[in-house]
Parts: structure tokens; C-alpha cells; sequence
């Protein structure tokens, strides 16, 4: 705090002219900022159905939104069974992992404030990877709802472990990332290692290393949904609160929350979204990075907006890459962690060059 | 740790300290080396070992360390010394302990060449030159698109980036090899010592040969004042431009090397130069000091990696994934208790 002139300490920072200055020109822009930031989000959603539509309809036979929308709701279509048995499925586990991913991205690093925070990044997905190819190898574990529990546990540990290693509140971006970088390499190692003891392992596992969609149907979608639904809930009503957190803890208790409770809710969210997100599709990188960087220049810091602008664009990136590797991949098809990698990458160096 | 920093201007002296670190680390090495040629399927003394060594061994022992077993070992001093003085160089231009080549990408696009090269069913000469070539390539990209400093936070964010392409590209290609190939591809993502003959020594002998000197010589007092500020750097002569884009396709050229020889062994880079730094309690990039931890390190590991499973070896990167993780997460705990970072 600078003193003034006169050689006094200001009594709150309101009193230096600069922070008066901002006073006085934010209020009235604020209205008709949200209201933009609003059309941008119906925007949002008519790019998430329209991505959901190609979805339904890119597969060996292509299917016109007409004929997608006929699929989906006249059981005498004859599409009705394309689109119930293979399509729909793959398109809801997309959209559900999408969301997931990006939510779990935006409000770790809100968290952490950390711009380089993301589930890839500070190995949480890997966390969960080791413990499924610990549950594939070891206890011959194969389906979806055996994965689970373990992606969860493994989920849970590392995101624990990298906070509390981190140094949980001080964590500073640069102690942060290398606790991830050292969690997940090792953790890598890990899985190497397990699935280098057992070569019919490789094998079975190797799309799911690479992030793959491609096994959808829709008894996965039901068991992710309450891990899936209860973690997306957590993740949004986290964010006022978080919001207050970003201003310091003594501001957010004053503000009437309760530090240690949001932390230990964004922690649960965060394991429910990328343990379960991990387990049915294999770890699937820069959407949590990349989706809330490139949202932020839109919503501004504001939790409020960054997390649903963020949850509704994520599956557009993810649903948009998936449809992009059938197309590309064709006669089979790219794994979608492959694109949003090649995909998200050379955006995520764009944002970083045109960041000043 | 102002007051420790040699007078600016002069060349830097040699430490004392500095000095028993890296004595310490290469008599650690030595003894590690002598242990490592005496076990296996058939045991040699430690004493025999020397004699051998000296050339005066039983003709026996002579075959079995010299054909067998020195080739390996040699390839691991020469990885070990060439991934810490890589990962000494780039976390002193990018002035940021993360900023190790394996963080940064130049690892992975080594080996993401290699895989490319595995995956089309390539001999192991065409293997080691994609590697080398994929290492250099990306170093030279993530330099063009960050632009600028090599310091600050751009740099290791194109780095992170880069990486993140790269393992999704190497993801694709695993998915593409048929079983045998995914296993010989798995095992070189790991890093892997073995089978090293002088195939894979005599080239890392050469370009540590060639580039270290030049390190040393250009680089040494130079790469300290870069860490000064470019500023303060280019008013004491230093030819910044031109030394920092040296030293750092010297240390891609190192890591690359490495990186063909043994695969992408994880963490030696980013954690020998950390270790050689506590050790010495000096300031600048410990470039000397580094490289003899760094063989320490990898000869450690690999004996460790040889005989830490009875019924089998595993690939020396795993153990040094999972060792250097826990000195990494012990690392930061501590400091962090120590209240340093």
C-alpha cells in the first residue's frame, strides 16, 4: 500500500486514485457484459447440439440430422437401432467426458491458481491409469465397473498427494507443477513396468492408453452417470465459493465460507470427475488445460461463467475431435486422446504465443 | 547466496566443495562400476574385476567383462553424464528447475522418432538417427514458436505443450504396431539398458566428446551470467544470442544422443543437476559436478533395475521413474518444511 502525498497511510486502497479509477468505470459496463457473455453461452449450446448431431450421425453410414433426429425418437426408424445401440452411447459418454475433463481443468486451476494446471499435467490421470492396469494385470480386472473403484482410489491418492506435496495453500505454480510432473512420471513408470510383465496386457490395454471412446455402449454410460453427475454438481456449486477463496482465505471466511470445506469439495469433485472420466475412456489430454484457457478471455476470472462456458465447450472439443478421428482414421478411426492432443496442441502453443 | 558468487568479471575459480562432489560422485560411480562388471549369471570378485580392468585378468573374465558386460556399463556412465549435463544446461538457460529436456518435450520427440521407426519395422542404426533427429527438430521448434527468452514462463509452456503432442502422437503410434512390436516399443519408452554394446558407447563417446568440452570451455563461466539477466550478461561481454542458442542444441544434441542409445530414461536429467546443485551449495549450472552424479545415477539405477526382482531384470527407466519421483516428492517437502521454495 502506497502512502499518499501528504505522507499518511490511506486508510483503505480506495483511497489512490488508481483504484478509484476502476471503481468508476467497471459497474456500468458489467450489465452489458453478462448480457453478452449469455447470448455466448446459448451460442455454446447450439454448437454442443450441433456437435452432438455429427456425432450421432458420422459412422459407416452417415446419417442426416433428419434421419438423427427420426433414429433417436421413432422406434420404427431404421436407424432406431443404430443410433440406441452404438451411436447415442458413444455420443453421451463423449459429452459426459468432456465435461468432466474441462470442469476438473478449470477448477484445479482455480484452486491451485496455477494456469498450468490440469489432470494430465499434475498426474491424476495417470494416478488412475496405474491403478487400472494394477486392477487389469493383477487382479484380472476387465469391465468398466471393476476399473472404476480402482481409477477412483488412484484418482484420489494422487490428487491428494500432489496438493499436499504441492504445499496445499502456499503452492506456488512452479512447486505445484513439478510435484505433478514428478507424480506422473513415476506413476508412468509404473504402468510401464506392470504392463511390460505381461505382453497379452499391452496388447488389451493399448487403446485404452492412447484415450478412446470407441468402446461406449450403454451400460458404461449408466455406471458413470452418478459418479459422473454427483462430481459435474460438486464442480459447479464449488464455484462461488471458489471464487471467494481466490481472494485469500481470510476474504473468503470473511465472505462467509469456509476454506478448508471448498478445498476438500473441489478435491472430491476433481477425483469423481477425472477417476471416472479415466476409467471408461483412458487418459485424455488438454481438454482441462486447454478449454479454460481458451474460455477465459470470453468469461474474465469469474467462476460463475468460466465453469459452465467451460463444461459446455468441453465436449464440443471432445465430441468435435472423436468425430474428426472416425473421419480421418477411416476404414477404422484415430483415438480421440491422439486428436485433442494434435488438435488441442497447436491451439494451446497458439494461446501461449498470443499471450503477452 | 549473493555473497558465495564469484566476483563478476573474472573467471569463476574452482570450488572446493564442487570439487569433493564431483570426486565423491565418481569414485561412487567407480565402485558401483566394479560391482556391477563382477555379478550376473557368473560372479567375478571385485578384486579379479580390477585386475581385469588392468588388463591381466584370466582370459575367461577378460570375455565376459570386456565383450559382455563393460559395453553396457560404459553406455551407462556415458547416458548418466550426458542427460545430467543436457539437463544442467537447459535449467540453467530456461532458469527454472521444471525446465528439464524430459519436461520440455526434446525427450519425447526423440522418441517419438524412434517409435515412428520401430512401428515401420526400421534397423536400430535407422532408430538412433530419427532419435537424434527428433530431438534436435523439436528443440529447434519449441525455440521458434516461444520466441523471445529461453526464460520465463512462454518457453516452458511451449515445452509442456510439445510434450503433450508428442505422447499423443506416440499413444497413436503404439496402437498401430502389432504385439511384438509394441513390446519392443514399450520396452525402448521405458529405457532400457539392455544389450548395449560398443554400438551404442563409441557414438555417445564422440558427441560427449566433442560438445562437453565446448560446454565447458564457451559455456561454463558464461551460462552463470546468463542466469544474471541477459542484460547483465551482455554488458560483461557475454555473446549472449550466440551462446545461449549453442548451449542449448548442445545439450538437445546430448539428450538426443542419450535418448538413442537408451531410450528415454526418465527424471536423470532433471534430477542430477538438482542433486549436484544441494551438494555443492553453489550458485550457476554445476555443469561438472552434474555430470558425475548423473553417472552415478544411471550405473546406480541400472545395477539397482538388474537385480532388484530375482526371477528378472527390468528396464533401468523404470527404476529410475520410481526413484527419482520419490526423491522428487521428498525434495519438495522438505525444502518446502525448510521453507526455500
Amino acid at each position: 500500500m502506497q502512502n499518499t502525498p501528504d505522507g499518511r497511510t490511506p486508510l483503505s486502497t480506495y483511497d489512490t486514485p488508481v483504484e478509484q479509477g476502476v471503481r468508476t468505470t467497471v459497474p456500468p459496463r458489467a450489465g452489458r457484459r453478462s448480457s453478452v457473455r449469455l447470448f455466448g453461452l446459448v451460442l455454446a449450446i447450439v454448437a454442443l447440439i450441433a456437435v452432438a448431431v455429427l456425432s450421432i450421425g458420422f459412422g459407416a453410414r452417415f446419417l442426416s440430422p433428419g434421419e438423427v433426429w427420426a433414429g433417436l425418437w421413432d422406434p420404427d426408424s431404421p436407424y432406431y437401432r443404430i443410433v440406441h445401440e452404438m451411436r447415442l452411447p458413444r455420443t453421451l459418454l463423449g459429452l459426459m467426458v468432456g465435461m468432466a475433463l474441462g470442469l476438473a481443468g478449470a477448477i484445479m486451476q482455480a484452486l491451485t491458481r496455477n494456469p498450468l494446471a490440469d489432470p494430465g499435467l499434475l498426474g491424476i490421470n495417470a494416478g488412475a491409469s496405474a491403478a487400472v492396469a494394477t486392477a487389469a494385470v493383477f487382479f484380472g480386472v476387465g469391465t468398466f465397473f471393476g476399473y472404476v473403484w480402482f481409477a477412483l482410489a488412484g484418482a484420489a491418492i494422487v490428487t491428494a498427494l500432489v496438493y499436499a506435496v504441492g504445499g496445499g495453500r502456499s503452492a506456488t505454480p512452479a512447486r505445484l507443477a513439478l510435484a505433478g510432473a514428478a507424480l506422473n512420471a513415476t506413476l508412468l513408470s509404473y504402468v510401464s513396468a506392470v504392463l511390460l510383465s505381461d505382453t497379452q496386457a499391452i496388447d488389451k490395454m493399448k487403446f485404452w492408453t492412447a484415450g478412446s471412446l470407441a468402446s461406449a455402449d450403454f451400460a458404461t454410460v449408466e455406471r458413470l452417470l452418478p459418479f459422473f453427475a454427483v462430481g459435474l454438481l460438486t464442480g459447479l456449486l464449488v464455484a462461488g465459493p471458489l471464487n471467494a477463496l481466490s481472494l485469500g482465505d481470510d476474504s473468503a471466511r470473511a465472505l462467509g465460507a469456509n476454506p478448508s470445506v471448498i478445498r476438500a469439495a473441489v478435491i472430491v469433485a476433481v477425483t469423481l470427475l477425472c477417476g471416472s472420466a479415466t476409467a471408461a475412456c483412458g487418459p485424455i489430454v488438454f481438454i482441462g488445460l486447454l478449454i479454460p484457457h481458451m474460455v477465459r478471455p470470453f468469461t474474465g476470472p469469474d467462476l460463475r461463467w468460466l465453469l459452465p462456458y467451460t463444461a459446455i465447450l468441453a465436449p464440443v472439443l471432445l465430441l468435435g475431435a472423436d468425430v474428426l478421428g472416425r473421419i480421418l482414421g477411416s476404414p477404422g478411426e484415430l483415438q480421440v486422446g491422439t486428436v485433442t492432443a494434435v488438435l488441442g496442441g497447436p491451439l494451446f502453443l497458439y494461446l501461449v504465443r498470443a499471450a503477452k | 547466496m549473493i555473497e558465495k558468487k564469484a566476483p563478476i568479471g573474472r573467471k569463476v575459480g574452482v570450488r572446493p566443495r564442487a570439487v569433493v562432489v564431483g570426486v565423491v560422485a565418481a569414485l561412487g560411480a567407480f565402485v558401483i562400476s566394479v560391482f556391477s562388471l563382477g555379478t550376473g549369471d557368473f560372479e567375478i570378485a571385485p578384486a579379479d574385476v580390477m585386475t581385469t580392468l588392468f588388463g591381466e585378468g584370466e582370459p575367461a573374465h577378460e570375455f565376459i567383462i570386456g565383450e559382455l558386460r563393460l559395453p553396457r556399463l560404459i553406455t551407462a556412465l556415458l547416458v548418466g553424464a550426458a542427460l545430467a549435463a543436457g539437463g544442467a544446461v537447459f535449467q540453467s538457460l530456461v532458469r527454472n528447475p521444471l525446465g528439464s529436456p524430459d519436461m520440455l518435450g526434446v525427450t519425447n520427440g526423440a522418441s517419438t522418432a524412434a517409435l515412428t521407426v520401430i512401428i515401420l519395422g526400421g534397423t536400430s542404426t535407422q532408430l538412433s538417427i530419427a532419435a537424434v533427429a527428433g530431438g534436435l527438430a523439436t528443440t529447434v521448434l519449441i525455440q521458434l514458436i516461444a520466441g523471445r527468452a529461453l526464460h520465463g514462463f512462454r518457453f516452458i509452456l511451449v515445452g509442456i505443450g510439445m510434450a503433450a503432442i508428442l505422447t499423443g502422437i506416440s499413444g497413436y503410434l503404439l496402437t498401430r504396431g502389432v504385439q511384438m512390436e509394441n513390446a519392443r516399443a514399450l520396452l525402448w519408452l521405458t529405457g532400457s539398458l539392455d544389450g548395449r554394446d560398443w554400438g551404442q558407447a563409441v557414438p555417445m563417446l564422440i558427441v560427449l566428446g566433442v560438445t562437453l568440452p565446448v560446454l565447458l570451455l564457451a559455456c561454463g563461466p558464461g551460462l552463470r551470467m546468463l542466469e544474471m539477466g541477459d542484460d547483465s550478461a551482455s554488458a560483461l561481454g557475454v555473446p549472449v544470442p550466440l551462446l545461449r542458442n549453442g548451449a542449448l542444441m548442445s545439450a538437445a544434441l546430448l539428450v538426443s544422443f542419450a535418448a538413442a542409445a537408451a531410450g528415454p530414461v526418465n527424471f536423470v536429467a532433471l534430477i542430477a543437476p538438482h542433486l549436484a546443485k544441494r551438494l555443492t551449495r553453489a550458485p550457476g549450472p554445476n555443469l561438472v559436478p552434474s555430470i558425475f552424479v548423473g553417472a552415478l545415477l544411471l550405473t546406480g539405477a541400472d545395477f539397482l533395475a538388474q537385480h532388484l526382482l530375482t526371477d528378472r531384470a527390468l528396464p533401468v527407466g523404470v527404476v529410475t521413474g520410481l526413484v527419482g519421483g520419490a526423491y522428487l516428492v521428498w525434495l519438495l517437502t522438505t525444502e518446502r518444511r525448510a521453507g526455500r521454495i
